[in-house]
């Protein structure tokens, strides 16, 4: 049993404690932080979003007629650019990832937490970069940058969005640095590794791969903008460079990056599953390990963009081996979470229903992306709507899916109040319904032989393309009517208890919204993680 | 923060402590990989082109590559005795360490920017007016890229690192550090002899690929 | 609106498009079987273990590593499989067959420059005889393309500064997309075409009928005068005479003893051609170079 710790009158919640953008725009404390994030990712969310919807408008007919190449190209351009680097990666980590892990291991803040504000400045001034370049004109490059169009040909703002992405990188090591040494050195006594919620093991795999993969990222970037701005050929084929060392050095981290994009959702779907059928999760270890497998072999699959690149074939032969193999940690998890419900106490509340819609989608995601290591149907599929479906899959069906299970889940955590229940399940439903409509005739798309990135398409494929708008306009409401009830929510939704859910974990032995200290007492850990079957504290609903 | 107190989120100054030197750790990390690419691209071209690598690792100064590297050596020996008064309590030897630190690594700038005018003058910039009449010339160029990509990057750190040892100048005058609290020194101290170290690495890279 | 038909697969053009779409087939029906179990498995999971009241306990169950392990083992035997199947296709398209004839692609921003090694050149267009094994030899004066046909399953990056191939049989008669698929600028939805396969006499004489100027062949020999190759590789030359080089006469090996001799392995004073000729005038020269070996076709 844990120390449960009550607010006491008098001593303010972290919502209350200063008001004012000083306090908010100058605070230490990660709960706070984690809000900052909160605000700028959903901004950036809905302005990838928007650019989604222009993409698909435009595809509704075949012939480009609605906007120019030039336009249609920055579009899908930025609308990758802002996902990945401006949604995707900070997402879960540094919103649910700031707000709970000192929660979680009992902890007053994360080790540094000046260093925590500061990378979400550099967030900041990192979008405010790219924002200006799609302002200014926008860039044409996708958001892969392939030299020696990127480095040479394109007339975009290449630079300026270089910087951009290059700046934000920074905040992604930061804030993996903060949570590594956070889980290593500031555990509650008690807290040993395998007592650890999984949340925080998926954060601390996601950890490794920020620190270890971004900074190659930022060399390719500075790379491509010494070429570009200098004349210094490093990729230029006239003076012997080779267009294909950026794809390794790119892919190097973009592989990895992928990785940090799902496995903290991964994570939060332990949480949900966990809390929702009142029950520990099978194979604890097994999912723990996991975590780590996958961020390291993902390590070693980056050549798996490249089957069709001109990389040698002994070089396609071990990654295609690679890429199957790291499948096999991901499928343990699944296995693991579907085991957890036999002989639970299952309920459907959103948060559950998300981690369903999870469960289902990246299975079918995952396999898809057997069928790209599958060497002979890579060929074929490469470069085709089949990829654009299955990444999809895996970061809409997969990744955001979690982001907003996990929302909802610690949504009275974060704001002391209850969204409307009936709401969420609305909206998860639609966002399940309208994401497959929206994606799966892509798959079939793909094989037929429809690129990616083409402005205009022939006839035959425009059926398929019209069913995919159409689901995703209901997946824009999906996603629109969670940022109305939540923010009504915060005003006029119920107040919520401490643990609203009956769930296990330290987060949930302190008030909702906790103190800026989180904890009145400080923790003492002496059980294991998910021990839903001890007697119940008084600290349960 | 002065000398004892312990920030808000640590327990005591034990695990402050553990916490700094750790997350500095981290962060070297993090730049051996973001150096690690630089290298990776060197190695990949260097096995493509020995020629050009020879020829143009001939035309650097090896004298002034070997003086900087002394003086960088030197540096972090008055760096390791900085962090060593640090732990004693000598502030005076804290200070004139880390002056002579800040020093050394100021003549190593300050000869790099004379190798770099003298590569400028011989036409060995990349970019429209190359003009290199060693074997190989095309990709001699991409020689040049990466030596002035990877000492540029190099020099930058030490520019950073100059305005870190600024700092803890600052904070040694001001009484900052003690026995007890000298995180910042020794902190500082792992990422001056990690800027080091890269240069341990871009020496021989860069200047004794052929023998002379 | 479209016919009533709605194709899943494009046609099946090649000799291998069979074996991509058996591999395509049985990986759809492992998608399915393994997320219908799954699906299957939480919904009956969901409804009979679905809470009945706040005061259920569930019991403590950790794990089962039998279980663990049955369900890492069969998965890794399962991929294990696939992973082989894979590789033997693309290891097979990676090996064009000696006799294959061969085609040569320069790529530029945006149009597709083909030339038929009898002289025939054309642009956005491939014809092909039906059953003849072809293997194209590409390269980009620009970015990087790709040259992609569905029909044929098959697809190759085009870089600057090398030549890639892809090689595929045509086994249909008729008419099949041709996609750049590798995104290269503004015009690179429209940098598209046709392949167009024919029966062999139909073939022979488009050959005859259609725009063309002499064989690459015969261009490339006088290139090879213009350049003066065989002052030092000819009779009484001091380079060693090409025909009895040892070393594969592929395309890229020459490239890169043209323009980069002393990577190539050429000693002595070969200088280097690089920036003499455009990459039609270096493919031609190869063709011609490439007669030059007795064991080469054409």
């Amino acid at each position: 049993m844990s120390t449960f710790s009550a607010a006491i009158p008098g001593k303010p919640d972290y919502l209350s404690d200063g008001y004012g953008l000083k306090s908010w725009l100058l605070t230490r404390d990660h709960k706070r932080i984690a809000l900052l994030y909160l605000a700028s990712i959903t901004l950036f969310f809905f302005l990838g979003g928007v650019f989604a919807l222009l993409i698909r408008l435009e595809l509704l007919t075949p012939a480009g007629d609605l906007v120019s190449s030039e336009t249609y190209n920055k579009l899908f351009t930025m609308h990758g650019l802002i996902m990945v680097f401006f949604f995707l990666i900070p997402s879960i980590p540094a919103v649910l990832g700031n707000f709970l892990i000192p929660l979680m291991i009992g902890a007053r803040d994360l080790a540094f937490p000046r260093l925590n504000l500061l990378s979400w400045y550099i967030y900041v001034v990192g979008g405010i970069f790219t924002l200006t370049a799609a302002i200014a004109g926008g860039v044409d490059t996708g958001w892969t940058f392939y030299t020696p169009y990127s480095s040479t040909y394109s007339n975009s703002h290449v630079v300026l969005t270089a910087l951009g992405v290059f700046i934000t990188g920074f905040s992604s090591i930061l804030t993996g640095l903060n949570f590594v040494v956070t889980i290593h050195k500031m555990r509650a006594p008690g807290l040993t590794w395998f007592r650890l919620p999984l949340f925080v093991w998926a954060h601390y795999a996601t950890s490794l791969i920020m620190i270890l993969g971004t900074p190659v990222l930022a060399i390719s970037i500075v790379l491509v903008f010494l070429e570009r701005v200098f004349r210094i050929g490093v990729f230029d084929p006239r003076i012997g460079g080779d267009p294909l060392l950026f794809q390794h050095l790119f892919w190097f981290y973009s592989h990895p990056a992928v990785y940090i994009m799902i496995l903290p959702s991964m994570g939060v779907v332990s949480e949900i599953i966990t809390c929702f059928s009142r029950k520990r999760i099978f194979g604890y270890n097994f999912v723990a390990f996991s975590s780590v497998a996958i961020a390291v072999l993902g390590f070693l699959v980056w050549g798996h963009h490249m089957f069709v690149s001109g990389q040698s074939v002994a070089a396609s032969v071990i990654f295609s081996a690679l890429s199957f193999l790291v499948a096999i940690p991901s499928a343990i998890k699944v296995f693991n979470w579907t085991a957890t419900l036999y002989r639970g106490s299952i309920s459907f509340q959103t948060p559950m229903l998300y981690a369903f819609g999870f469960i289902g989608l990246f299975t079918m995601g995952g396999m898809t992306g057997l069928f790209l290591a599958t060497l002979g149907l890579d060929i074929h599929v490469h470069d085709t709507y089949f990829i654009i479906a299955h990444f999809h899959y895996i970061m809409v069906g997969g990744a955001v899916m979690g982001y907003l299970g996990g929302i909802h889940f610690w949504w009275p955590k974060i704001s002391g109040r209850l969204y409307p229940e009936w709401w969420g399940r609305v909206a998860a439903v639609l966002v399940f319904i309208g994401f497959n409509l929206t994606f799966f005739p892509q798959f079939i798309l793909g094989y037929l032989g429809m690129p990616r990135r083409y402005h205009a398409y022939p006839e035959e494929f425009q059926v398929l393309n019209v069913m995919s708008t159409a689901g995703a306009s209901i997946l824009g409401v999906g996603y629109l009517l969670p940022l109305v009830y939540l923010t009504w929510s915060m005003r006029y939704g119920p107040r919520a208890g401490p643990n609203p859910f009956g769930a296990k974990g330290l987060e949930w032995e302190t008030s909702s919204p906790p103190p800026t200290e989180n904890f009145v007492v400080m923790p003492v850990v002496d059980e294991e993680a998910y021990a839903y079957a001890v007697k119940k504290s008084p600290s349960h609903v | 923060m002065s000398e004892g107190q312990v920030a808000h989120q640590f327990d005591d100054a034990r695990q402050q402590q553990e916490t700094a030197i750790l997350g500095m750790w981290v962060f070297l990390v993090t730049e051996i990989l973001f150096f690690g690419g630089l290298f990776a691209g060197y190695t990949i071209y260097r096995n493509l082109y020995p020629q050009a690598w020879v020829g143009a690792s001939r035309t650097l100064d090896l004298t002034i590559g070997t003086i900087n590297t002394a003086v960088l050596i030197a540096s972090s020996l008055t760096m390791a005795l900085a962090v060593h008064a640090s732990q004693t309590g000598r502030r005076k030897s804290l200070v004139g360490f880390l002056v002579s630190t800040m020093a050394l690594g100021a003549v190593f700038l300050g000869l790099k920017a004379v190798e770099y005018a003298h590569k400028f003058q011989e036409h060995h910039v990349p970019g429209p007016h190359f003009a290199y009449s060693g074997p190989d010339s095309t990709h001699a160029q991409l020689f040049f890229s990466f030596y002035f990509a990877m000492t540029g990057m190099h020099a930058l750190h030490m520019v950073i690192g100059l305005a870190l040892m600024a700092w803890l100048v600052w904070a040694a005058r001001s009484g900052r550090f003690s026995p007890d609290y000298h995180n910042p020194v020794v902190v500082g101290g792992l990422y001056w002899h990690f800027v080091d170290i890269v240069w341990i690495f871009l020496y021989p890279l860069l200047y004794l690929v052929g023998s002379r | 609106m479209t016919a009533v038909t709605f194709p899943l697969f494009p046609d099946q053009a090649s000799s291998n498009a069979g074996s991509v779409d058996a591999i395509y087939g049985l990986m759809v029906l492992l998608t399915v079987f393994f997320s219908v179990a799954i699906f299957l498995a939480i919904a009956f999971f969901a409804i009979k273990y679905h809470r009945k009241s706040e005061d259920e306990v569930p019991p403590e169950i950790h794990g089962s590593l039998a279980l663990e392990i049955t369900w890492s083992v069969i998965p890794l035997a399962i991929v294990a499989v696939i992973f082989i199947l894979g590789a033997k296709i693309y290891i097979a398209a990676s090996r064009p067959p000696a006799d294959a004839a061969t085609v040569y692609v320069v790529a530029r921003q945006w149009m597709w420059k083909v030339q038929h090694p009898e002289g025939n050149s054309e642009i956005n267009e491939l014809h092909l005889p039906i059953d003849r094994p072809v293997k194209l030899v590409m390269t980009s004066e620009d970015v990087i393309h790709d040259f992609f046909v569905p029909a044929f399953r098959m697809k190759k990056d085009v870089l600057p500064g090398r030549y890639t191939q892809e090689w595929f049989t045509p086994t249909r008669l008729g008419r099949y997309h041709l996609f750049c698929s590798q995104y290269c600028g503004t015009n690179h939805s429209r940098m598209i075409g046709w392949v167009e396969v024919m029966e062999p006499s139909d073939f022979e004489r488009w050959l005859k009928g259609s725009a063309r100027t002499e064989s690459m062949a015969a261009v490339g020999e006088r290139l090879f005068a213009r350049f003066h190759c065989g002052s030092c590789h000819g009779d009484g030359g001091s380079a060693p005479r090409l025909a009895g080089l040892s070393g594969r006469p592929d395309e890229a090996h020459l490239r890169e003893a043209i323009l980069h001799p002393a990577r190539a392995g050429a000693k002595g004073a070969m200088p280097t051609y690089q920036g003499q000729m455009s990459e039609t005038e270096l493919l031609q020269l190869i063709a011609y170079v490439r007669t030059l070996f007795p064991e080469v076709p054409r």
